[in-house]
């Protein structure tokens, strides 16, 4: 799927169609979840260790973690294909744990293609219909309303092998919400596109579910896709929630070092706590949340958070200057090897060319610190 | 497609594109490459055609000189064949139902929920490959024959001998189902592993449909190309069996041709090529069924 075609096919969308018989979808209020001390062991692996989730009726919430955090598992729980060892799930407050999948009235998309490569386009649209015994020109007439609301109007006799996996991940959009579900579920339905596919999918997601107010729960692994169109975020480590709050909060005032080295890019400066302060690169800040009342620890500081200037006399060094359109990314190399990334405005980064000395200084708000230990990330990444 | 294909086309290409003139190199190459491919089809061919070109030349030849298709048109007609084939293909039809029955939700079931299981599905379904027809038969002969006097008139003993009627020899049909289980699942195996068959289902449960609807409506067609080469393997199999039949002293189509083969030579190698053509024209059509259109839209 090209630029051009996705935002031609969105453009000749005709507002006033859009209103059919989605309508059986949009006049529903979106259906709070609520998970409670769910814990999910596979063997020795503790998969989910009791957690908490209160998802709001109609919200757009991102689940985000590394591989192996639990967000999959905890979808699964959710959708019913995975039954937890302990705890609850409840749908608009009604205890649907032992509820089977096909009763649970949650539409799903999946990671991989998952649509039925016997049917068609329109066909795979109306399968749930078609397990509803609706009758044929219901079929017929909503598959054709919710292929037109994927941009897919001129699919429908198509057979799954024909299309795109952009497409393809469209269609299987459109055959969840055919059924208007109270909850819709995606499981990592972005990864097997391609970039450009990826953007576009993910907005036109968000556009959907905001003209349908369905609560979503959407799972991820990928932080800008969970950013961007999520109205809050669940960050998850080891089975449980670190931190959920919306993208802007979870960016600016992460609560651990772990969300903080998550999302988003992290420079880890040594520095020293004292006095309720934080030392770093020879400049004292407020600390930002909990840290050892005195001694060495990790500053966690944020590209645009540093600020850089040229200096005959500074102790770093330019190492690389990447130019991205507004903004431009210098990377500097500090005494004891430190090498740290600051964003700067592009239009005052003409004098940051690799080699020239500078000076490096955090800007004045509040500093993250973490204990000194390992990096979180690259553990996890290990296990 | 072989590495020696792919060159060619490759060749072609950039032939084709214009501007770029092909390296004679590369011609030399392609000239070698369609040789070898021309010896080894060579080869093949003889080795497959001769045999058969030999059985129809034979069939059709006439006495005194010149051709005819007497013995083809005479098939239907000669004493036992209508009775042996039906029984053959009744026989065959039978396997293929419980064969099915039996390894389709075994497939299923391993992939779903069972995958810790494969290894050892897939080792006990070869088991009939590793035994010798000939010791599985004389097992079961012996089985059959092991009648002391206060067996008899037991269930068992009756069951026994409902097994063996001549006319429907159900005992056969037991045998063929073990006989056809390694090309049963391995053919059934191959589809579920092309299909993703877990998001599948798992994508019909959550729009709502039971298990037997999965199984029917998701299920099943996406093993539909599986499932016929299954049932065609097996027909194929039931239809030229010929050694336990002959030890269990049962007339089936393989049994009668051998049969007749004394007294009328050219008549049984003509059912034999005919049956021959029929086994090929089913494989033809299960390729043929099996060829998708692979386009892609590129946008």
């Amino acid at each position: 799927m090209t630029a051009s075609a996705a935002t031609t096919a969105e453009s000749e969308m005709p507002a006033g169609s859009r209103s059919g018989s989605t309508a059986e979808l949009r006049d529903r209020p979106g259906v709070g979840v609520r998970l409670e001390g769910l814990t999910r062991r596979y063997g020795s692996v503790l998969a989910l260790d009791g957690l908490d989730l209160d998802i709001d009726g109609g919200e757009f919430l991102a689940l985000l973690g590394p591989s192996g955090c639990g967000k999959t598992t905890a979808l699964r729980a959710i959708a019913g294909f995975d039954r937890p060892d302990e705890g609850r799930v409840l749908l608009g407050g009604r205890d649907i744990t032992d509820v089977p999948a096909s009763k649970r009235d949650m539409g799903m998309v999946f990671q991989a293609y998952s649509l039925f490569p016997n049917l068609t386009v329109a066909d795979n649209v109306a399968f749930g219909l078609r397990v509803r015994r609706r009758g044929k020109a219901e079929r017929a007439g909503r598959a054709a309303e919710l292929l037109e609301l994927v941009g897919l109007a001129d699919r429908g006799n198509r057979y799954p092998h024909q299309l795109s996996g952009g497409q393809q991940q469209r269609v299987a959009l459109a055959r969840a919400l055919a059924v208007a579900p109270q909850v819709l579920l995606l499981d990592e339905p972005l990864s097997a596109l391609d970039a450009q596919v990826r953007v576009q999918l993910r907005e036109e997601i968000r556009r959907i579910q905001l003209e349908l107010g369905i609560t979503t729960v959407f799972v991820t692994h990928d932080q800008s896709e969970a950013l961007s169109v999520a109205d809050r975020v669940g960050v998850m480590r080891s089975g449980r929630l670190e931190q959920i709050a919306s993208p802007d909060e979870l960016y600016e005032r992460p609560a651990t070092a772990f969300v903080a080295e998550f999302v988003g890019t992290m420079n880890r400066l040594p520095a020293t706590v004292s006095g309720g302060e934080v030392e770093l690169l020879g400049t004292r800040r407020l600390l930002a949340g909990s840290a050892p009342a005195s001694g060495p620890v990790v500053a966690l500081v944020r590209p645009e958070s540093l600020q850089v200037s040229a200096d005959a006399a500074g102790a770093g060094r330019v190492v690389t200057r990447t130019f991205s359109g507004a903004s431009t990314r210098v990377a500097v190399a500090l005494p004891d090897g430190v090498e740290v990334k600051i964003d700067v405005p592009s239009a005052s980064s003409a004098d940051l060319t690799p080699g020239t000395l500078v000076t490096v200084r955090p800007a004045d708000r509040p500093v993250l610190v973490a204990p000194v230990e390992p990096t979180v990330t690259d553990a996890d990444g290990a296990a | 497609m072989t590495a020696l294909g792919t060159t060619g086309v490759g060749a072609a290409g950039v032939a084709g594109a214009g501007g770029v003139a092909p390296p004679t190199a590369l011609r030399r190459g392609r000239r070698g490459a369609g040789a070898w491919r021309f010896a080894v089809l060579l080869v093949l061919g003889l080795y497959f055609v001769v045999p058969i070109a030999a059985s129809v030349l034979f069939t059709v030849r006439r006495g005194g000189g010149g051709l005819t298709a007497e013995f083809y048109t005479g098939i239907p007609s000669s004493p036992g064949f209508a009775v042996a084939f039906t029984r053959s293909l009744i026989l065959a039809v039978l396997t293929v139902l419980i064969v099915l029955a039996l390894m389709v939700p075994t497939v299923v079931l391993v992939e779903l929920r069972l995958r810790r299981m494969r290894t050892t599905v897939e080792l006990l379904t070869l088991l009939p490959l590793v035994l010798p027809p000939i010791a599985l038969v004389v097992g079961v002969r012996s089985v059959l024959s092991w009648a002391p006097d206060y067996f008899l008139n037991t269930p068992l003993a009756q069951a026994f001998f409902a097994l063996q009627k001549p006319a429907l020899p159900w005992i056969l049909v037991l045998v063929y189902v073990v006989l056809a289980m390694p090309f049963v699942y391995r053919a059934l195996d191959a589809g579920v592993r092309g299909a993703d068959l877990r998001t599948l289902t798992e994508a019909g449960r959550s729009l709502g449909a039971s298990w037997p609807r999965v199984l029917l409506s998701v299920v099943l067609p996406v093993l539909r190309t599986s499932v016929l080469n299954a049932s065609f393997l097996t027909l194929a199999l039931v239809m030229g069996e010929f050694t336990i039949a002959s030890i269990l002293g049962f007339e089936t189509f393989p049994t009668w041709i051998v049969k007749i083969s004394g007294s009328a030579p050219q008549l049984s190698v003509a059912v034999s090529v005919l049956a021959l053509m029929v086994t090929w024209g089913l494989l033809l059509l299960i390729s043929a069924l099996d060829r998708r259109r692979d386009t892609k839209e590129t946008s």
